[in-house]
């Protein structure tokens, strides 16, 4: 009898339970459907220091948007998974966010593996992306737009610095894998083209955490200063080992600061004479920069560090919402066509930045970050406005064509 | 029952003096041949040679030190230790919050040392105890603990930690300045060796540890707390780990996943060690620091890395009982 009942009522409730949802669904779709953007980047493992804060800061951007009325009136919301700085995660995870939750566009990834581990797919299932981080550049792909840095604006600013301040003998120590190999390839180039001599490259495996020999091949060279294309938390234990065994040389890069924070990690004076080129930092001193920092730390006060990756995730949330506002759509093709107009541009925390429509990549200010021996940062030299042009006078240009493909200095183009 | 004659432990033979195999001067790589290479002078070669020795001395500390608490736990209990880099972990993690709160660095890295041996403790008594008898589940039960400290550590403390610097400066030799700390690491590592030859030889706990190794119920019978003797084992094992944690903290990026860059070196050392339990460590690393050393300095970091693992892959060819062989040899 009593058993009877409580089926009864039970059978009762889940109806109603099921109505209300379906009720709640309809009316919310009726209201306003959301814009989905998918979040994929590494909240822990090996980069998990460097990509936290990029999470960090498109919630930020997604809940000031939201509570300015969302985008052209539709919420944002945020799908978001943890990669673990794992690439078969980010082909998994992008799968999922594209097959099964349908996002209309996905901010994913920090090393370049990744991005490559997962381009194809969204290539494949003619999806969105947006790759928010520096990078060795030469990504040539409608599907894609990238906010991050590249060579021509990092490596074509800081290395004739370099090169004019401390001499023309230059040594690289970068990351072995695709990242590493063409940001060397890039500094090559450019030394070679401004009259200096490579004394030497070491390539490092991802996860090497020890450096004795690299140190002792660098003391042997004799350069003027070691470009260091390091990567990941453990290859920043080299900045410790060289310091403690007095190296004492000038270092040049266009990863470290920017992106892991080294300087606030290790003790002073490991990093001094520290030349990082980035398009932002915490330290940036500016108005838009404070009121960015200021807001950042608002909501999440224990952030060790505001990156230049944070500030590259932060803004394109903006940006997107702005080529979905003037193309009144979230299809891909339409938002191309607003960048086709060539006038997507913000005044972001770093100072104005735009897309460029030939390669989807964008014009950066460049700040040259100095690493002073209490670990304090100056900015001897800030250039701004700097276009990324070595994708569009190689011959990539999406408005025009979309071979799918990353293109190197070394591997350009085909000349039509 | 399968008896054994009680062996004695070997003396390590540590690193050799002679170092036939030594590294030849670094050259580069893809680059260019060296400038101005001239004939060695004496001079030049006694910088050579300090370099080689130099360099394998500090591969040989990093092998060993990260190798011997692994060693310790497989070759004494035949517990293979998936959370190893995680003890290493806690021990840097301790040591460098220590050295922050002002204590000096070497009772900071012996509290590091003992605090992941008090956790190692914690961990037998609650996990490894009951799976004993089931080697192959304490893999899958070490290697969760693993997957839990490290996005645990992440959770609570943050992605990374300020390090503490590395004490001592450098020295010159010839052309070349060096980390004095780095060749601390290495008489570390000499001391670590001797200090457990002779715990396991010369103390009541040695010999009562090895009785309980080599026949447990014979040992239950003449009045040994077995038990007590894993989980002694046990801690020692994860307090060699946390020592070499804190003893790598100074010169290290502190971050949840800094244990696994330990981790490779670690199980190459004990499997190619592991015919003769532990103590087949010493030797091990002394090989591989030569394999490593040379590799590097020749061809650079990725062939170092090769090269210990085709030194494995060697090892396991030739010595046909191979891993879980020799595993399941110890536990039957």
């Amino acid at each position: 009898m009593t058993a009877k009942t409580m089926r009864g009522l039970r059978a009762a409730a889940l109806t109603g339970t099921l109505l209300l949802g379906v009720a709640q669904s309809i009316t919310g779709a009726l209201a306003a459907d959301p814009i989905k953007l998918g979040v994929l980047e590494d909240q822990s493992g090996d980069f998990a220091a460097a990509t936290i804060g990029k999470v960090h800061a498109i919630q930020l951007a997604a809940e000031e948007i939201n509570k300015a009325g969302g985008i052209d009136g539709r919420p944002l919301e945020l799908v978001i998974y943890d990669t673990q700085s794992d690439n078969t995660r980010y082909q998994e995870f992008m799968r999922r966010v594209l097959q099964r939750d349908k996002v209309d566009a996905v901010f994913a990834g920090f090393s370049s593996a990744s991005r490559e581990a997962y381009r194809p797919i969204v290539d494949q299932l003619d999806g969105f992306a947006f790759y928010n981080n520096q990078y060795e550049g030469g990504v040539c792909d409608a599907h894609m737009i990238v906010t991050g840095a590249v060579p021509e604006q990092q490596f074509s600013t800081l290395i004739p610095w370099m090169m004019e301040k401390y001499g023309k003998k230059v040594y690289t120590l970068a990351a072995d894998y695709n990242f590493g190999q063409i940001s060397a390839e890039w500094v090559r180039n450019i030394v070679k083209e401004h009259g200096g001599e490579m004394v030497g490259e070491d390539f490092i495996p991802l996860g090497v955490s020890q450096f004795s020999q690299n140190i002792q091949n660098i003391q042997k060279a004799k350069p003027d200063f070691v470009v260091t294309l390091l990567v990941g938390t453990a290859q920043a234990s080299y900045y410790e080992q060289a310091a403690a065994a007095n190296v004492g040389l000038p270092m040049a890069s266009s990863v470290n600061v920017g992106q892991g924070y080294e300087h606030k990690r290790f003790k002073p004076p490991s990093l001094k004479d520290m030349y990082v080129t980035t398009n932002y930092i915490e330290e940036v001193d500016s108005p838009q920069s404070k009121a960015f920092y200021d807001k950042f730390k608002a909501k999440f006060p224990n952030e060790p560090y505001v990156n230049q990756e944070a500030e590259n995730s932060y803004l394109a949330v903006y940006l997107y919402k702005q080529m979905v506002e003037r193309a009144k759509s979230t299809k891909r093709e339409d938002i191309r066509k607003v960048i086709a107009q060539g006038d997507v541009c913000m005044d972001a925390p770093e100072g104005k930045v735009c897309i460029d429509p030939k390669s989807q990549h964008m014009s950066h200010t460049i700040y040259l970050a100095h690493v002073n021996a209490d670990h304090s940062i100056d900015f001897p030299k800030v250039w701004q406005d700097i276009k990324p042009y070595w994708l569009g006078e190689a011959g990539c240009d999406l408005t025009k064509s979309n071979p799918n493909a990353q293109y190197t200095p070394s591997n350009p183009p085909p000349k039509p | 029952m399968r008896g054994r004659a009680p062996r004695p432990f070997r003396a390590c033979p540590g690193p050799t003096p002679s170092l036939a195999g030594a590294p030849l001067p670094p050259r580069y790589r893809r680059t260019r041949p060296s400038p101005n290479r001239k004939a060695p002078s004496p001079m030049d070669v006694g910088t050579l040679a300090f370099s080689a020795l130099y360099q394998f001395g500090d591969a040989f500390a990093f092998l060993v030190l990260s190798a011997c608490g692994l060693a310790v736990i497989f070759g004494m209990m035949g517990v293979i230790n998936l959370a190893h880099g995680e003890f290493i972990m806690c021990g840097a993690y301790v040591t460098v919050s220590a050295a922050h709160a002002g204590l000096p660095l070497p009772l900071a890295i012996l509290l590091g040392a003992l605090v992941a041996a008090l956790v190692g403790a914690l961990v037998e008594i609650v996990v490894i105890r009951h799976l004993y008898e089931r080697p192959l589940d304490t893999i899958v039960a070490t290697w969760g603990l693993s997957l839990i400290a490290t996005q645990g550590t992440l959770i609570l403390l943050g992605s990374t930690m300020a390090g503490v610097g590395t004490p001592f400066g450098s020295f010159q030799v010839g052309g070349y300045s060096y980390s004095l700390y780095r060749v601390v690491l290495f008489v570390a590592a000499l001391v670590v060796l001797a200090a457990l030859y002779a715990l396991f030889n010369w103390t009541r706990f040695g010999v009562m540890a090895r009785a309980t190794i080599q026949v447990p119920h014979m040992a239950a019978a003449l009045g040994v707390d077995t038990r007590r003797v894993y989980t002694l084992t046990f801690a020692l094992g994860a307090g060699l780990a946390g020592l070499a944690g804190g003893l790598y903290a100074p010169t290290m990026t502190l971050v949840p996943t800094m244990g696994t860059t330990f981790i490779m070196e670690a199980f190459v050392t004990v499997v190619v060690g592991g015919a003769d339990v532990f103590l087949g460590t010493a030797p091990a690393a002394a090989v591989l620091a030569v394999v490593k050393a040379t590799m590097t300095s020749l061809y650079g970091q990725l062939f170092g890395q090769i090269g210990l693992l085709l030194a494995v892959i060697i090892v396991i060819r030739v010595l046909p009982r191979g891993l879980s062989g020799f595993l399941l040899r110890e536990r039957a």
